[in-house]
């Protein structure tokens, strides 16, 4: 049996659409320190690091040699790992892994991206394969539209549903003052008046139907760090340290057209692994607030099913009810997720990170008002795999 | 120093055009598929001894039962869309180089007798006709060459 880990600091930059006043190693640099600082914590007592991003959006590979004095990992054990939109989550995951192995005490565990250097569906493209799909692929965008046209499909999803999402994340997003998007002229106005403004403005272009501009995430500069301690010290490091219950991933396909686009069988699956192993058996009751990597407004209301937050076709109930909003029985996203500000790299280690500050209780603005024992992170790559990891309050048995 | 002030002074070099050349192997089942959809017009896909899944494009090994797959299964060239999207977001085709025009349809098509979908063009862009459920058929290049581009794209029947 393994070490019990906790995540005891987290840091993030600001994240923008583009971070021109610093280079890939002094972002990354910007959230090692916060996190170091939150930690309380200095580069001399981090065993370990392990870093991630995708290469080809820069155009530069290995970056876990050439960030060291960025990343602190200088003369350290370091390991990059590269998963695609999960990247965030699995460099988590690795971290967790490092210090469950009892190996080492304390690991930095860093996701970052630039996305402004390069044209993201481009870069997204070499992801696919050259032969079968990537001829006529329809970009990055067409992976996810092709599911809301089956969820839509299959369940009588209105385009009002998914902006009903959209509403959420860019409302939540005003009070993270990391977020990349803040869109002010939404505050104060009633969401069914902001969701009828998207679903018939003409200047919310549509990107790929049924996508318009409203239901994706942005594209965004952006780094984060989290600190990984083991059950030895976790607690000497952090009032309330956010301890790992479960964390799981999965993989399922080849090329695109092998999916079954009823359901998204990895994010079930690695759900139903983790909510077995931390007992939890009423997803919707038992956990208290998530952070989920949610790349497009109409993956708000399936993979609420997936996940197992509710039955099949009832995402939109779910949040039109207000059950997920900030003062909900389930806030989802209270940084505003991933249509507020996706760094790619770093975007499933931000949704970590936030989970655990939720627990920690030290989220500030964005603090959801109510006791929380359980906090749980995605990552989805695509499309469509999928990562997870449920953090809570108390110490795991 | 107001902000576009500071901007003059951060500056972004920018890499120029770059290409980078690549040849990839397409194995002997891949091979197999590319030169009898150039040479006949025919479609064919892979079953799974263990599970009856018909794969398209072929491939050797099943990945849920985990064998390997011997057996050579015609399938159709026509089939139903299983997922859609009407792109209008242009961007560079990988294949041209060029941006690609825009609007146009993008389809999974589930052949009959496949297990699974083959993405393409859809010859149209017309919210209510590019469907889930729809049939469609192949419409295949004249000059054919050994690629998934000898199919120009699907067509609504």
């Amino acid at each position: 049996m393994g070490k019990r880990v906790a995540i005891v600091g987290f840091g993030q930059t600001y994240q923008r659409s583009s971070r021109k006043d610093v280079n890939g190693v002094e972002l990354i640099n910007e959230a090692v320190q916060t996190a170091l600082k939150d930690a309380g914590l200095t580069i001399n007592d981090i065993d370990a690091v392990v870093i991630g991003n995708m290469d080809h959006f820069e155009g530069i590979n290995y970056v876990d040699m050439w960030s060291v004095e960025g990343s602190g990992a200088v003369m350290k054990p370091i390991i990059k790992v590269t998963t695609g939109g999960t990247t965030g989550t699995t460099v988590a995951m690795c971290a967790y892994y490092h210090v469950a192995s009892g190996l080492f005490d304390r690991v930095l565990a860093i996701g970052w991206e630039k996305n402004s250097e390069s044209d993201t569906t481009g870069a997204i493209i070499t992801a696919f394969h050259p032969v079968w799909e990537r001829p006529n692929l329809g970009g990055a965008i067409a992976g996810l539209a092709v599911e809301a046209s089956k969820y839509m499909h299959n369940y009588k999803i209105t385009e009002r549903d998914g902006a009903r999402v959209a509403v959420r994340e860019r409302l939540h997003a005003l009070n993270n003052p990391y977020a990349h998007l803040h869109q002010e002229w939404m505050k104060g106005m009633k969401v069914e008046q902001i969701v009828d403004m998207l679903v018939g403005s003409e200047q919310n272009q549509v990107l790929a139907y049924p996508l318009r501009m409203s239901d994706m995430c942005p594209r965004t500069d952006g780094a984060a760090a989290a600190i990984f301690a083991s059950e030895d010290v976790a607690e000497k490091l952090a009032p309330i340290p956010a301890w790992v219950h479960a964390t799981a991933n999965r993989h399922n396909y080849v090329y695109l057209g092998d999916l079954d686009w009823n359901v998204n069988e990895t994010l079930r699956d690695s759900s139903r692994k983790v909510f077995k192993k931390a007992g939890i058996k009423e997803p919707l009751k038992q956990i208290d607030v998530c952070e989920l990597y949610l790349p497009y407004s109409y993956a708000g209301l399936k993979w609420m099913e997936d996940i197992g937050f509710c039955g099949p076709g009832q995402g939109p109930k779910l949040v039109w009810d207000g059950i997920t909003d900030m003062d909900g029985e389930m806030p989802v996203n209270p940084s505003g997720g991933v249509m507020s500000s996706n760094p790619i790299g770093a975007t499933g280690l931000i949704r970590v990170g936030e989970a655990a500050l939720q627990i920690m209780r030290k989220a500030g603005t964005r603090q959801v008002q109510k006791d929380v024992n359980f906090a749980f992170a995605t990552g989805f790559g695509g499309c469509s795999w999928a990562d997870v990891m449920l953090l809570g309050k108390n110490k795991p048995a | 120093m107001d902000k576009k002030e500071a901007d003059k002074e951060l500056l972004a070099i920018d890499s120029g055009d770059m290409f980078q050349p690549y040849r990839w192997s397409v194995g002997k089942y891949g091979s197999k598929f590319l030169l009898e959809l150039k040479e006949n017009k025919k479609l064919f896909g892979v079953k799974c001894p263990k599970c009856g899944r018909v794969y398209v494009p072929p491939r050797k090994v099943c990945g849920r039962c985990f064998v390997a797959m011997y057996e050579f299964v015609p399938v159709s060239d026509e089939g139903e869309i299983v997922v859609c999207a009407i792109i209008e977001f242009g961007f560079v085709d990988p294949e041209t180089g060029k941006q690609r025009p825009v609007p146009y349809g993008y389809v999974f098509v589930k052949l009959d007798g496949a297990d699974t979908a083959l993405p393409h063009f859809l010859d149209s862009a017309d919210p209510e006709k590019v469907k889930v459920g729809a049939r469609v058929k192949a419409v295949f290049e004249e000059n054919r060459k050994g690629s998934i581009m000898d199919i120009k794209h699907f067509t609504l029947i």
